[in-house]
């Protein structure tokens, strides 16, 4: 009994626990930035945003939680039942899944498999798939355009992405997060790769469809897009999903290019705040930027969004990895030996 | 040993029945669905091996590409179904056919390697797990510089496909209006003008 307990029910307890302290602060995330988007983009024009319900309208995202719960789920007679409950599913899981590589501070993370880049993409690139059956599952035309532009813009922005992880991965030698934040000591890649890093970012605004490349749900256009069909808590899983993707590509910017946990400089005041804490303000301050572009932009326009990921990220991507593998080969900087 | 083989045991049996889900579903959507579960569970058949990166790359490439690519022409196609099915037993002589010739080659194929010496001899031998090396980096080491030039030249073989394939599709057409950015953003300012309007007046 006593061993039973040792090697199979503790171990399978206490993952449990690792994985609610990290979903649940994720989601309580989600439901905030909600409210930080109002709120945000509401000083931006000059309003107040949402001020009524509890103090400065901090409850707010509570009301709105509960309002959907409580709303009817309508599963539109047209519709194909399986594939239509399936969809918001698939997006909110694959939201969550990825936080289990993401290293939050020194040793804080739940997964720390070697490969963790890949799985982060692999995960990412998924994400395309709740949105097509979404769409198809509708049996509604909106839905249908808006699923069909999402998935075209999004396979299209993952290839520039992988070049740029790609040139990062030159850098640091290894696949594994925690090593890709370690060799940022010294150094955050922002600095070194900066191009990069724009291309990173502005390649993860068209890949969480948010503005100005928010083209699969132009409300102008196509009502709302992939979600029009989607009513009560089947909506609130898109909702939550596509927010926790921000959350998570910020996640994925701050690893990649801003030292994860690591404080700007090794130095004393700094270097007391403890990395988790860092880490949370790096990426509330990449979330800033994805409100600050949704205040600032107009949407692009389809032919546009195609022309910037393939005709100028792309070139410019592959012609970055050439660059610094050339670099890194010629000034001896290449962090593992070539394999001989 | 035991969560292993259970693990084995459910990748294996799900990606068997999601085959079969493949051929046997109705619907073309949820056979493309059907399709990408099979892969995810191969995926999770490499995890097992220890090859990490390469059930990373059947995920991205496959499920994230490939399987994404299908999807979009399948929900796009307008089939009759009644009509589709009408002719199964007109074809069922020729699939089973088929079928039997790949069977009896996977037969011959097993068996042969089975009866040679050698070849049971490789089949027996374990990948050599080379110390503090990922299999990241062992990939690399045999694909970029051992085999560099295997490497280039189904590079070679894949870009003389692709300029096919656009050669084959792409037409010229007289009439198309394209937008040209470059033209665009060379025009100077004497096509717009920009003035000052005072509040309260008009121009």
């Amino acid at each position: 009994m006593v061993e039973a307990w040792n090697s199979w029910i503790w171990p399978t307890v206490w993952i449990v626990i690792k994985i609610l302290v990290i979903v649940v602060p994720v989601l309580l995330s989600v439901a905030y930035l909600t409210l930080a988007e109002r709120k945000v983009i509401g000083a931006m024009q000059l309003r107040k945003g949402p001020n009524i319900v509890g103090p400065f309208g901090l409850f707010q995202p509570l009301a709105d939680g509960a309002k959907l719960f409580l709303k009817e789920m309508i599963i539109p007679s047209g519709a194909n039942p399986g594939v239509f409950i399936l969809a918001p599913c698939v997006t909110f899981a694959l939201a969550l899944i990825a936080w289990a590589v993401i290293p939050f501070g020194e040793g804080l993370v739940l997964a720390d498999i070697n490969v963790g880049i890949l799985y982060l993409f692999a995960v990412s690139s998924l994400g395309v798939y709740g949105i097509l059956m979404a769409g198809w599952a509708s049996n509604s035309r909106y839905a249908f355009l808006g699923a069909l532009r999402s998935a075209a813009q999004m396979v299209s922005y993952e290839v520039s992405m992988g070049f740029v992880i790609i040139t990062v991965l030159l850098c640091v030698g290894s696949l594994n997060l925690t090593a890709i934040v370690e060799a940022q000591r010294d150094l955050w890649f922002v600095i070194p790769l900066f191009p990069m890093a724009v291309i990173f970012f502005i390649s993860t605004l068209a890949e969480t469809n948010r503005h100005p490349f928010d083209l699969p749900e132009a409300e102008a256009e196509l009502v709302a897009g992939y979600n029009v069909e989607y009513s009560g808590m089947a909506f609130a899983l898109f909702f939550l999903g596509e927010y926790a993707n921000m959350i998570l590509m910020s996640g994925m910017t701050t690893v990649l290019f801003l030292g994860g946990w690591l404080p700007p400089l090794d130095i004393e005041p700094l270097n007391w705040i403890p990395g988790p804490i860092w880490f949370a303000a790096k990426i509330a301050f990449c979330l800033f930027i994805f409100i600050w572009v949704r205040a600032t932009f107009p949407r692009y326009r389809y032919d546009q969004l195609m022309r910037l990921g393939w005709k100028v990220f792309l070139p410019l991507s592959l012609f970055a990895v050439a660059v610094v593998a050339g670099v890194l080969l010629t000034f001896g900087w290449l962090p593992t030996p070539v394999a001989g | 040993m035991i969560v292993e083989a259970l693990a084995f045991y459910m990748f294996a049996f799900i990606a068997v029945a999601a085959g079969v889900l493949v051929i046997s579903s109705k619907n073309p959507v949820h056979s493309v669905l059907f399709l990408i579960l099979a892969f995810f569970n191969a995926a999770g058949l490499f995890v097992l091996l220890g090859a990490e990166f390469l059930a990373m790359i059947l995920v991205v490439v496959y499920v994230g590409a490939v399987a994404v690519l299908f999807m979009f022409v399948v929900m796009m196609l307008d089939i009759n179904f009644t009509q589709l099915r009408s002719g199964f037993l007109q074809y069922l002589p020729l699939g089973a056919l088929i079928g039997l010739i790949l069977l009896a080659e996977m037969v011959v194929v097993a068996g042969g390697w089975q009866s040679i010496s050698a070849g049971a001899q490789m089949a027996k031998a374990v990948a050599p797990i080379i110390e503090g090396t990922t299999n990241t980096h062992a990939l690399g080491g045999l694909i970029y510089t051992h085999n560099v030039y295997l490497f280039q030249a189904a590079g070679m073989i894949l870009l003389v496909a692709m300029i096919g394939a656009i050669v084959l599709t792409h037409r010229r057409r007289d009439g198309v209006k394209k937008q040209r950015i470059a033209d665009q953003n060379a025009r100077g300012t004497d096509t717009v003008e920009t003035r000052k309007v005072e509040v309260g007046k008009g121009i």
